[in-house]
């Protein structure tokens, strides 16, 4: 079938239209997809759409191609339509998320003189980023830079939060932000066809479409917000706030503010002072040791970790926020219950003997840890977890008599234990701040280490205790506050503590090996 | 059957003459096979071809109205064999299935297929799975057509194409006793377009007028000494016959002017690419008319020799675009030319990528490299349509690369496959790391993050024996995954049968979750759901006790963390000899929820009394060490800003995807994590004692509530 091309026709060939979207799976980009060729096809276009969904349905993207063109006129040739994105020739890409957006920009197929990018710029975090023991979240301000710089026009807002205020899913937010952006020429009135046309969730599709459409035109970027610290509301509150500002130095006195909140929510007054007292002391060698017009850097990290640290969870503080009235209005929240509606709250405890041991008084709580035959004994009663339910009687009372037992705290074994490690860390950090004050920072930073529960908590613990035994084994030795930095965050790495092990090793093997490295 | 409907698919098979028809490419293969009067269909489902079998599977009536049988094959050496039915009988066959992998396992029964012949025409359609999106080893299905010289049609990427060369297929290989395979691009199968529709045809000759007067010929098979006269008949008959046909028949396409001082030679499922890059450098317009000799092949093997000579004879250079490696085209170019003394240049990896899917932007820079070199005044005068792309990207936008996370596939949010690896990765830090040999299906994403279990994988079903060497009196047993679906596709035999005769002493881990999931949840023989068409309900237990495995452990309720975890200790270190297999059935979510989120939305709406689980994190608890995300990986379990001033790393966080299966809480309470999870149970239309005891556990709580909020803010800041 030789195709005869040599005539001439009449008109040129109109190109297609190129658009990309690219979606997570369950993002409904599919959806989408089959709206945009609903309305091209309404508008009497020619439309070919494809994709390669395959195993990224299971939680990887998808990126769906889309090319439409008007009928050709009669003895016009129909465009012949490419199966994928060229980079450089795509008007409209459209991005459920805002990796996707940039995973799309990296491809070349956004491009400066022809792209209109429609993309949502809220978080579907990766597993990478999920599974990182401390904060592995990408930067997303990168990200945006380059979403504006190679756009020719960009509508990007929170669509995913405007999907669920409005009882809809993204793709209806998105294809009304589609609508907006004037990137396709078809009335307003042909997508909401479509979505009729689906006839799946009709009416919340509408509404989120047309709040899509309202908000892609007077889309602005917007920032982080972050909340400053709330004013003093008692006598002691007011007291403790006129010491916090006596004493330490104007642009710490929010973060100090947070500390002193968590000691009197932790415990009381008293236990809020010492806080301040142990600050007061560092702040003193602080002055003495940093910089000249130096930031108090040091003050910074130690109020924020030492009011982590005092603020240990142990179970009375579990206890405590469990049975909180504030909590039970946020978890009602959290699982979208309706006003009104009953909800059943199921706890997942798994106390150990360490732990009961921990919350007795100080000598009874040892001898009993020390008692082999104790263990051995109680072990049947602490190898199942427990489940208690906070929204009965029962399960409230028993969590909430726990979170009385706050008034006797400073006589539990675990307080005696934590505070003992507090003033270890204190006074590390006091006897190196005179050497190397970065050194000193490093060490305050590292309760970041110490998390979680039972053998989290335990692990944390021992990373912390490896690191500071690595700092007393090469003192006066010259980069040890960069060394520090780099064991945290090799701590932070993996559970089995291999990467650790390995700085750890490296570090022992001496001076030329970590310059390597 | 697959919880999901394809009814409206259906229908649209039913499309008679001059109706246009609306779909994705292998839906108009579907409809194209009833149009060409097929009497039989079988297959193996996968992506991309799943569609086809799923809307046949669901079109049972209209098949029944036009005689056609359909079989959901057990294998994809079981649909090829189903052609044996077309070697003594006029009748039509089709059998589809996923490539390459798919056409490995039916290698053995297309080879005797193909060296009897065929006396109706015989279609063998396949997925091609390379390039972007494909989940298999990176392969061609070419050069299965060349080893058994079945005939290779690989169309233009167009509904229209796409349906004639299912039709012309047929015609093809009844003109030369010889299946034809029909090879389709992932982005084909998917492609969504229009065709104008012809009658359904019933079959001329059916099944049952084969069986009512059955016929043999001792010639047709493979067997001394008729196999050394098959091999003969291929090359003086068959191989004669088809490119006689094909030329006749014009199947493969001249496009713009003959002459030329150059010309292209594309693989036609590559011809929109091609088109959109000459577009683009300013060669063609956008209907795809160029001044540059096109010779588009529909047919990729055999190659009609004159065909190839003609196009060629005056040119200097020819490019061939051809995609994936060895470049078998571009040899065969090489030989047809070289023999005929035609001088043309044959250039093609020389200026594209030996390896990969060759995108729209490779294929520009192709094309452009090889007019710069062998025709540049062409480049000289075109106008191309895009301004020149930079190079490379913007620093800035370069950087991004190393930024962005990696989203490798996982397990669905309420998978029931999740705690058994969660569980194999608690009994790990008990007892030491073990080898862990993986199979195909939805269970070999526990070789990804966050549980990087799994050492190799070696094909469908083959989990097991890819742990067969590993039978060693070590302390350490070695541990083999399968699915269901790979357990019935060929693991009963390769696997457990295997271990029991060797007396294997590793343990075998079978995930029952009802369907082949992976590959779009169709029944198979041990699903628990009743099925019309289909016989199922046959445990995996019983076929397991019957190949003489004596150790069985089986757990119906994956989501039991504890129960798994001790079960496999148990398997990993009883003294007991012999394969231990521990099968483990929970139903696969995906599908579990489309049946049951209707039905509950339904309850509600009737008013009746329905409890809706679901779990959370709470904020006040959560440290940020998310040992949780790492021992669970679901998609609903994710992270937020940590709300907290002080801390700093985002804590956990459950969004309302969440269907409550429980993992969460198991995890927690197995590796005694933390007590941040809870549980909450929404109570949907109340009854009168609900909302009673409600309001007196609200009157205690909120009594004691209030209690200690006037306390704390006594003492508050």
């Amino acid at each position: 079938m030789r195709s005869d091309m040599s005539a001439t026709p009449e008109t040129p060939v109109t190109r297609p239209i190129t658009v990309a979207i690219a979606a997570l799976g369950g993002q409904g980009g599919g959806v989408l997809a089959d709206w945009l060729v609903e309305v091209a096809e309404s508008q009497d276009w020619i439309v070919q759409s494809t994709s390669v969904p395959g195993v990224a349905q299971r939680t990887g993207t998808t990126v769906y191609y889309v090319e439409m063109a008007p009928k050709p006129a009669a003895g016009q040739r129909a465009p012949v339509m490419s199966l994928m994105p060229v980079p450089g020739d795509v008007q409209l890409v459209v991005a459920a998320e805002l990796m996707e957006a940039g995973r799309a920009v990296v491809r070349g197929i956004v491009t400066p003189d022809r792209t209109t990018l429609v993309a949502s710029s809220h978080r579907v975090y990766g597993i990478t980023e999920k599974s990182n023991m401390g904060d592995g979240i990408a930067d997303a301000n990168a990200v945006l830079a380059a979403l504006h710089s190679q756009s020719r026009r960009l509508v990007c807002f929170d669509m995913e939060a405007l999907a669920q205020e409005r009882g809809s899913v993204i793709s209806s937010v998105l294809f009304g932000a589609i609508a907006a952006s004037a990137a396709l020429p078809f009335p307003r009135a042909a997508y909401e066809h479509a979505i009729t046309q689906s006839g799946v969730a009709v009416k919340a599709s509408l509404a989120a479409f047309a709040a899509g459409f309202e908000r892609a035109l007077q889309t602005a970027p917007v920032a982080g917000v972050v909340p400053p610290s709330s004013d003093p509301t008692t006598a002691q509150g007011r007291e403790l706030d006129e010491q916090i500002k006596r004493e330490f130095p104007a642009h710490l006195h929010g973060l100090i503010r947070e500390g002193v909140k968590r000691m009197l929510d932790y415990q009381d007054a008293d236990y809020a002072r010492w806080y301040l007292q142990r600050l007061g002391e560092l702040r003193n060698v602080d002055a003495q040791h940093g910089a000249a017009g130096g930031d108090y850097s040091l003050t910074g990290a130690v109020a924020r970790h030492l009011a982590l640290w005092m603020a240990y969870e142990d179970t009375i503080r579990v206890a405590d926020l469990k049975t909180r009235g504030s909590r039970f209005e946020r978890f009602r929240d959290d699982v979208k219950a309706d006003a009104g509606q009953i909800v059943d709250v199921v706890e997942f405890m798994h106390p150990r003997f360490q732990e009961i041991c921990e919350t007795l008084p100080a000598g009874l709580g040892q001898r009993l840890l020390d008692c082999p035959r104790a263990q051995r004994w109680s072990a049947p009663l602490f190898r199942k977890g427990r489940l208690m339910k906070t929204t009965r009687i029962t399960g409230f009372v028993m969590l909430y008599f726990m979170a009385g037992l706050r008034r006797w705290r400073r006589g539990t074994l675990r307080y005696r234990v934590e505070q003992e490690r507090i003033d270890g860390w204190l006074a590390r950090i006091t006897r190196t701040v005179g050497h190397e004050y970065a050194l000193a920072v490093e060490i305050a930073q590292c309760q970041r280490v110490i998390k979680g529960y039972s053998d989290t908590h335990e692990r944390g613990l021992r990373s912390y205790h490896s690191i500071m035994a690595a700092v007393d084994a090469n003192q006066g030795r010259d980069g040890m506050a960069a060394t520090v930095k780099r064991l945290r965050d090799a701590a932070l790495a993996d559970e089995e503590g291999v990467q650790l092990q390995a700085a750890l090793e490296q570090l022992a093997a001496g001076p030329a090996a970590v310059a390597q490295a | 059957m697959a919880e999901r409907s394809f009814a409206h698919e259906v229908g649209k098979l039913r499309a008679g003459a001059g109706e246009v028809f609306h779909g994705e490419g292998i839906l108009a293969v579907t409809k194209a096979l009833l149009q060409s009067g097929v009497g039989y269909v079988g297959g193996y489902q996968g992506a991309p071809i799943s569609h086809l079998m799923d809307v046949l599977s669901d079109a049972q009536s209209l098949l029944k109205e036009l005689d056609v049988h359909f079989e959901a094959s057990a294998s994809e050496a079981s649909a090829a064999a189903m052609l044996a039915a077309s070697v003594n009988y006029p009748i039509r066959g089709a059998v589809t299935w996923k490539s390459t992998v798919g056409t490995n396992v039916a290698s053995d029964a297309l080879a005797n297929v193909a060296s009897g012949g065929v006396t109706g025409g015989a279609l063998v359609i396949i997925g091609e799975d390379y390039g972007e999106g494909s989940s298999i080893m990176q392969e061609r299905s070419h050069a299965f057509a060349m080893k058994s010289q079945m005939w290779l049609l690989d169309p233009r990427p167009n509904l229209e194409s796409i349906v004639a060369a299912v039709q012309y297929g047929f015609e093809l290989s009844e003109a030369s006793n010889t299946p034809v395979m029909l090879e389709l691009r992932i982005r084909a199968c998917h492609v969504y377009g229009s065709f104008v529709a012809s009658d359904n045809r019933r079959p001329a000759f059916t099944l049952q007028d084969a069986l009512d007067q059955p016929n043999r010929d001792v010639q047709r098979i493979v067997l001394p000494p008729a196999n050394f006269l098959h091999e003969q008949e291929k090359i003086q008959r068959r191989w004669p016959a088809a490119v006689e046909f094909i030329r006749a028949r014009r199947l493969n396409e001249f496009f713009g002017p003959a002459q030329g001082e150059v010309g292209l030679i594309v693989q036609g499922g590559l011809y929109n690419t091609l088109v959109r890059a000459l577009e683009l450098l300013g060669l063609a317009d956008a209907s795809g008319q160029t001044e540059l000799p096109l010779y588009v092949m529909n047919v990729t093997y055999p190659l009609v020799d004159e065909e190839v000579i003609e196009f060629c004879r005056d040119k200097q250079a020819v490019m061939i675009i051809e995609e994936g490696q060895p470049e078998f085209i571009e040899q065969a170019l090489n030989s047809i030319l070289r023999n005929a003394e035609v001088g043309a240049k044959v250039v093609g990896k020389a200026v594209l990528p030996r390896a990969g899917e060759y995108t729209g932007a490779v294929m520009q820079r192709g094309v452009q490299a090889f007019l710069e070199r062998h025709a540049p005044q062409r480049l000289q005068v075109a106008q191309p349509l895009l301004p020149p792309q930079p190079t490379e990207l913007p620093k800035h936008v370069q950087a991004l690369t190393g930024l962005l996370p990696v989203r490798p596939a996982g397990f669905c949010t309420g998978c029931p496959e999740r705690p058994i690896f969660t569980a194999m990765k608690l009994v790990q830090r008990e007892i030491g790391n073990f080898h862990v040999s993986c199979d195909i299906g939805c269970h070999l994403f526990s070789i990804l993050p966050p549980f990087n279990i799994g050492n190799t994988t070696m094909g469908y079903g083959l989990g097991a024996a890819g742990a067969s060497a590993f039978n060693q009196p070590r302390r350490q047993r070695a541990v083999a995954v399968m699915g269901d679906g790979g357990f019935w596709h060929n693991g009963l035999t390769s696997g457990v049968g295997n271990a029991v005769f060797n007396q294997t002493d590793n343990v075998l881990l079978v995930v029952d979750n009802g369907y082949s999931a992976a590959t779009g949840g169709q029944d198979i023989l041990s699903s628990r759901a009743d099925n019309a068409s289909k016989s199922t309900r046959h445990p995996i237990a019983d076929a397991v006790r019957g190949v003489g495995v004596k150790w069985l452990r089986v757990i119906d309720r994956t989501y039991d963390i504890g129960r798994m975890r001790d079960t496999l200790r148990e398997a990993m270190t009883t003294p007991e000899k012999g394969p231990k297999v521990i099968l483990a059935s929970s139903e696969c979510m995906l599908n579990r929820q489309r049946r049951e989120r209707p039905a509950l939305r339904q309850a509600i709406k009737d008013g009746k009394r329905m409890v809706r689980e679901r779990f959370g994190v709470d904020a006040d608890t959560c440290t940020g060490d998310h040992s949780c995300i790492r021992l669970s990986g679901c998609p609903s379990l994710t992270i937020r800003p940590n709300p907290d001033p002080l801390r700093q790393d985002p804590i956990a966080h459950v969004e309302n995807s969440c269907v409550g299966c429980g993992v969460c809480g198991e995890v927690a309470h197995a590796a005694v994590l933390c007590p941040s999870f809870y549980r909450a149970q929404l109570v949907f239309n109340p009854t009168g004692w609900d909302r009673f005891m409600a309001r007196v556990r609200g009157a205690v709580i909120g009594f004691l509530q209030r209690r200690g909020e006037r306390r704390r803010l006594r003492h508050a800041f």
